[in-house]
């Protein structure tokens, strides 16, 4: 870590993430150890026994019990991280729903892995798309730069809303694959994020309780205050999802300020300006659909891709809004809503009800379990898509998959 | 007048009798104090309090004599298994209603 503060590293996205956190001047760091997980748990810890992060690392059993300690340390104040994939995160669910619940702004990198049955290491998105209604705010990472940078910012974002952010990138495809990774220095960080300060009170002298059983209706508490029933706490937690739009934009843009990347859009635009053909894809797949919409201009079609950043807050208008020059939409998913299709061509879909596009959209799977997602094979199932747009059918029943069945 | 005027963004209470609410009719038993045999009373001296201890929705006060508000009390019965002069008795909730 002496050359922390070099420009420029190789580095693959696991330490990228570990970095991100360490710049942040994480406070505590619970984690459990997990392919392809593992170096970001492994990378923290070495940083704090050299003392190059003055942070409490706790070893814990369990993936539970790793997003546990985080509750407790930031319910009394700690900026926290932990890091996980797959069965990890699948593991942590109960809690995911405790520390949204409780409004606590802990940070978690989602090596995106695929999960069992059959048991797989390698990447896809279903683990991640799996915790979607559990209240967290979702950020999809391109590549190993937007690693770095989306945890800076998730900090600063979850501190400001009382939202837990998690930052998700693709397993091997970035957590273990190096590329250029512009590091900021440790003092324009600490610029542009303030310290941690808590929403709850732990103080003796004004003794508070967190989380008791709460009942259906409001009450009145001791002190002769109308307190929220469980409902109106969960109106909040939706309300601050909703609002959280606005905050992410700002911490992006001031971000692109001070450091010369900015994140002010919830998705990265790609030639949508004269696309009548837009490419959807999430994570490092939005990288290959360029590629594919490359192939695609050069053979004479009007292609262009829309890469999802930010997957909860769904950006709905936004997207409306850039989504509405075209005539064709493409989605592909990494990960599947068994019984329906990919879950976010459901979410454009949703968004665009009402709004008067009159776009065809159809829906891939792709690349699950580790499975090769090549350009080619994205610009054929567009070119496939086209020929099918004669039939007249906007909406197909269920999704294609590109694999050999 | 709605709830976002307590301010709190999660589940938050501040300490009180009654965490759980006023306990209504499902009540099926009630502690009943013997004033005779309760340490505190017998000795005028604040001594023992287990059951003040014990009582998990705080509804025994720490006084002399030991009372209990019944508008909160669960009837768990803590306070009677723990009482060490068998000072307390549940006694059936029909007994009391007329």
């Amino acid at each position: 870590m002496a050359d922390r503060n070099a420009s420029v590293q190789i580095l693959d996205g696991n330490r990228a993430a570990a970095i991100g956190a360490t710049l942040s001047r994480v406070q505590v760091v619970a984690a459990y150890p997990i392919t392809p997980q593992s170096p970001v748990t492994e990378t923290l810890s070495e940083f704090v026994e050299e003392g190059n992060l003055n942070a409490e690392y706790v070893a814990v059993e369990s993936e539970h019990s790793a997003l546990a300690v985080c509750t407790s340390a930031s319910i009394v104040g700690a900026r926290t991280f932990t890091a996980t994939s797959s069965h990890g995160l699948a593991y942590m669910h109960e809690m995911l729903h405790w520390v949204a619940g409780t409004r606590l702004p802990v940070v978690l990198a989602c090596v995106n892995r695929a999960i069992g049955a059959p048991w797989n290491v390698l990447n896809d998105q279903q683990d991640s798309i799996s915790q979607r209604d559990t209240g967290w705010i979702q950020i999809y990472a391109r590549n190993n730069q937007e690693i770095l940078d989306s945890v800076i910012q998730a900090y600063k974002i979850a501190e400001t809303v009382y939202v837990p952010v998690m930052v998700c990138y693709d397993g091997y495809i970035l957590s273990h694959t190096e590329m250029p990774v512009d590091i900021p220095l440790q003092e324009d960080v600490d610029r542009f994020l303030p310290p941690y300060k808590p929403h709850t009170t732990l103080d003796p002298a004004k003794p508070r309780n967190y989380n008791l059983v709460t009942l259906a209706n409001p009450r009145v508490n001791a002190e002769g205050v109308l307190c929220h029933g469980y409902m109106e706490i969960r109106y909040l937690l939706q309300e601050a999802l909703q609002n959280s739009r606005g905050t992410i934009a700002r911490v992006g843009q001031e971000f692109g300020e001070l450091f010369g990347r900015s994140y002010a859009k919830m998705f990265w635009e790609d030639r949508l300006d004269d696309a009548d053909i837009v490419i959807v894809a999430m994570g490092s797949l939005a990288m290959e659909a360029t590629v594919a919409a490359d192939m695609l201009r050069e053979e004479g079609h009007k292609a262009g891709v829309l890469g999802l950043r930010v997957f909860r807050p769904f950006p709905k208008s936004d997207l409306v809004k850039a989504l509405k020059k075209s005539r064709l939409i493409v989605v592909f998913d990494k990960n599947i809503s068994y019984g329906l299709e990919g879950a976010t061509c459901s979410e454009i879909k949703s968004a665009l009800y009402g709004s008067g596009a009159n776009a065809v959209v159809r829906n891939f799977i792709v690349g699950l379990g580790g499975r090769d997602v090549k350009a080619r094979e994205l610009a054929d199932a567009v070119k496939k898509s086209l020929s099918s747009m004669k039939e007249g059918v906007l909406n197909n029943e269920y999704p294609e998959w590109i694999c050999e069945i | 007048m709605g709830t976002r005027e307590c301010k709190h963004i999660c589940g938050e209470s501040s300490q009180g009798i009654g965490e759980a609410g006023r306990t209504g009719e499902w009540r099926s038993a009630r502690p009943v104090i013997d004033h005779d045999k309760c340490t505190p009373a017998r000795q005028n001296k604040p001594a023992c309090f287990l059951c003040w201890l014990y009582c998990p929705d705080a509804v025994i006060s720490k006084t002399i004599p030991v009372q209990i508000n019944l508008e909160y009390c669960k009837g768990c019965e803590i306070c009677a298994q723990v009482c060490p002069t068998h000072a307390i008795t549940m006694v059936n909730e029909e007994e009391f209603s007329s």
